[in-house]
């Protein structure tokens, strides 16, 4: 299967198989009005399979969530058919309306429009604690 | 614009102001008559709590201040479904100050994002109580006169006492403070409090079921209530609510100097008897509790006694 190299996008690549359409759908690709591929399942050397996401004609997108989902996925900026930028994700040191605070004592479980937010509270173990309740994140 | 949602929103800096701005008025209350003159505090008390509400108004009113709000929620709006950010962003057109107490854990927080005027949580749910910590930061220093080199006995119900985990964050910041975790083995302190608190901090720690095996090092003993409104399950509060009893006998081989404290209320969790004794610092607190919301109000209102 042959698809265009990218003269200007993001490549998201070496995403762990089967992650490709949640992530997708987390970054709200659906949103944007470029070409947008999914690669799923591709051959990877080192992981078997792979997914790939390739972003055409933007290079701004926030990529936060990345290092949540699959911190072991790489983002390759291009710019002008080159690429410019490569580097893996970092643990996002907050996270907006993506976990879900589940401790019903917590003020998230009856204020229903208040967002649900979550942030770093050791890198290490990857421990995200609700802002409100500082609840873990299980 | 400040507000104080949880204790380590403070600088130790800041506590010792507060400390020290509580003691003036102790001792110099009429210094202090008209320094609120023409300021509301409101207190909106989604859950009941007579002893904080009560405190928090005989402060705003010793200040000269004046008081609005409700202490239940079934006398407010929020019987209606109104939600928490309403109704702070109501009553800051009303108040110039807000103590709030909501069964919710981060409802203060909430309101604190929403309001226009400042905050100061008065209770969340099992979560956070910053001005009974500040009361009992104040209680240690009138009686120790430090926070540091101190052994802190904490007796009772360590898993869902929010007073003591306050407690532990805030003496956490001082040198060589040993504490000692009493509690039945269903209610010792949370995990998460001794790898992300106590070992992350590198502090000395030992844990017991065996209050008068430690009783003699300790300086400060403090003892807490089982509250029956943080179990979903009657019967596991019936089975623990009377674990551990202070009485004189068991005072015995305690520090002459030991220092006694307790959030109150007490329920039987420390017996009537050793009320008498002059290590009891808990009805002490009730007043310290006062002058420090005093001074709490004060610094967040950005105002200063005339000298």
């Amino acid at each position: 299967m042959i698809i265009d190299a990218l003269k200007n996008g993001i490549v998201i690549d070496h995403i762990t198989a089967g992650k490709g359409m949640e992530i997708y759908n987390l970054l709200k690709l659906d949103e944007i009005e470029t070409q947008v591929a999914i690669i799923k399942n591709a051959q990877s050397r080192k992981m078997g399979k792979k997914d790939i996401i390739k972003i055409e004609g933007v290079c701004d997108i926030n990529l936060a969530i990345l290092g949540y989902v699959d911190p072991g996925s790489s983002v390759n900026i291009i710019r002008e058919g080159k690429l410019s930028e490569k580097f893996h994700p970092e643990l996002p040191e907050k996270l907006e309306g993506i976990l879900k605070c589940k401790n019903p004592r917590c003020i998230t479980s009856v204020e229903q429009e208040l967002k649900h937010i979550f942030k770093l509270t050791d890198k290490e173990s990857r421990t995200y604690r609700c802002l409100y309740c500082e609840s873990k994140y299980k | 614009m400040r507000s104080l949602i949880d204790i380590l929103d403070l600088t130790t800096e800041e506590i010792d102001g507060l400390i020290e701005t509580a003691a003036d008025i102790a001792a110099n209350p009429a210094k202090y008559a008209e320094v609120c003159k023409g300021k509301k505090l409101a207190t909106l008390f989604f859950e009941p709590s007579t002893r904080t509400r009560l405190s928090f108004e005989a402060a705003m009113y010793e200040l000269g201040g004046n008081v609005l709000g409700f202490s239940e929620p079934g006398g407010s709006s929020t019987a209606k479904g109104e939600s928490v950010s309403d109704t702070v962003r109501t009553v800051s057109c009303y108040a110039d100050i807000i103590a709030m107490r909501h069964p919710k854990e981060g409802a203060p927080l909430v309101a604190s994002m929403k309001a226009s005027v400042p905050i100061i949580n008065a209770g969340d749910g099992g979560h956070n109580h910053p001005t009974q910590t500040l009361t009992d930061l104040f209680t240690i220093m009138n009686e120790k006169g430090r926070f540091d080199n101190l052994t802190v006995g904490l007796c009772g119900d360590l898993k869902f006492g929010r007073t003591v985990h306050s407690l532990i964050g805030a003496l956490s910041r001082y040198a060589n403070v040993h504490f000692v975790l009493i509690s039945p083995n269903e209610l010792m302190l949370p995990e998460y409090m001794k790898s992300e608190v106590l070992e992350k901090k590198g502090l000395s720690y030992e844990e017991t079921t065996d209050l008068e095996a430690v009783m003699p090092k300790l300086d400060i003993l403090y003892m807490t209530r089982v509250q029956r409104e943080r179990f979903f399950n009657e019967a596991d509060y019936i089975r623990l609510k009377d674990s551990y009893i202070l009485t004189t006998k068991k005072l015995e081989n305690a520090k002459q100097d030991l220092t006694i404290m307790h959030p109150l209320p007490r329920v039987n969790e420390i017996s009537v008897e050793v009320d008498d004794d002059p290590r009891a610092c808990y009805f002490k607190q009730v007043l310290n509790g006062k002058y420090i919301r005093m001074a709490l109000i004060m610094k967040l209102l950005g105002l200063k006694a005339e000298v």
